[in-house]
């Protein structure tokens, strides 16, 4: 082993369970998933996690890395390393189910439950509806559509962590982006489902998952959006409806 | 089993619209509060520039109903503020709870009922 061997301490176990430390070799440009990649093919064929693109296009390596959560494929060991140590942890706040890999099925329920889907009212038989493409419903859709589901800002919440049934920044992230699609036709039940203590009014703005999205969106700003939103609806009504 | 999913869903969507009212009102309060507290700072700082008694604050006070209003609005911003807040720190931090309610009702009877009798003090007068 080379002198320049990095201490990796990795989480071994599932909801109990222990860091495992691993000696491994660094190389230039070496990424986190790089040396996880390289425990489980080199020293320890039984450590489970997920990746799958390896260029931050999928979302699936996300892990904590010295305490922050963080895409693996993206994140240069140069960058964080602390000495010659590095410590990798399953995703917080969502249960593990092996060593590396977390449940994702409570974070994505989530996204169904705050009304994350697209529903409009016309077929393939009518023709395209127009969206101006400056127009500022289109400008706030924009801002928060690049959300590949990571899972990032999810974990780094502490509202989440605090309140298990808070839909969470993505899922609120992904009502705000269609509140303002035009096109959609079931915006009051949208608005219902993200009001309250489990949807958009809980958040405290400390703004953790703006800060950490890999993406560099800001949940954040969509959540307070929705915040004004629905608390005008709820007391005065909607363009389209009274909640 | 599913008329009782269906019920339990429909009562958590009229809960979250509830809370959205409480978030609108809490808001509302602050942007009052936020006012009231500049205008009464500001009145202090005229106020004392030569120093200043319980008397002469009396003196001035008393009969002015122009001072009453105001700090009334004040005490009910408070009246409607805080307990919310409270509310949501205790729901946050003790969600097994049942008291969180009990205690904003508490603080909300507290807020109104000293706030006003100072106001009437200062208004009317009273113990000096």
């Amino acid at each position: 082993m080379s002198e320049q061997a990095l201490k990796v301490k990795v989480w071994r176990g599932a909801e109990t369970g222990e860091f495992v430390e691993y000696l491994v070799p660094r190389n230039p440009n070496q990424t986190v998933l790089d040396v996880v990649t390289y425990i489980q093919r080199k020293l320890d064929p039984t450590l489970s996690y997920r990746f799958a693109c390896r260029v931050g296009m999928c979302g699936s390596c996300a892990m904590t890395v010295n305490g922050k959560a963080r895409w693996t494929c993206r994140t240069h060991v140069s960058h964080i390393v602390d000495g010659d140590s590095l410590e990798i942890a399953p995703l917080n706040n969502l249960p593990v189910i092996k060593d590396l890999a977390t449940d994702m099925r409570e974070f994505f329920t989530k996204w169904t439950d705050a009304r994350g889907f697209f529903k409009g009212n016309k077929t393939r038989f009518d023709d395209f509806a127009t969206v101006v493409p400056d127009s500022p419903e289109r400008q706030l859709a924009n801002a928060g559509i690049e959300c590949i589901g990571c899972g990032v800002c999810y974990a780094s919440c502490d509202v989440v962590a605090l309140r298990p049934a808070y839909l969470g920044p993505a899922a609120l992230n992904r009502a705000w982006t269609l509140v303002n699609d035009v096109r959609d036709t079931s915006q009051l039940e949208r608005l219902r489902a993200v009001a309250g203590d489990a949807g958009c009014h809980v958040c405290h703005t400390q703004g953790e998952c703006s800060e950490r999205c890999p993406k560099a969106l800001e949940p954040t700003a969509g959540i307070a959006g929705l915040k004004k939103l629905v608390g005008r609806a709820a007391m005065k009504g909607s363009q389209w409806g009274k909640l | 089993m599913g008329q009782a999913l269906n019920l339990s869903k429909e009562l958590s969507i009229a809960g979250g619209v509830r809370q959205a009212k409480l978030w609108y009102l809490q808001r509302i309060s602050a942007m009052v509060l936020g006012i009231c507290v500049a205008i009464h700072l500001a009145i202090i700082f005229y106020a004392i520039r030569g120093g200043l008694t319980a008397g002469e604050i009396l003196g001035r006070t008393q009969g002015n109903w122009l001072f009453a209003i105001f700090y009334e609005i004040f005490v009910l911003a408070c009246f409607i503020h805080a307990p919310i807040g409270l509310a949501n720190i205790l729901q946050e931090h003790f969600p097994q709870s049942k008291w969180s309610i009990f205690f904003a009702w508490l603080l909300a009877g507290l807020i109104l009922v000293l706030g006003s009798a100072a106001v009437w003090g200062l208004a009317v007068g009273g113990a000096s």
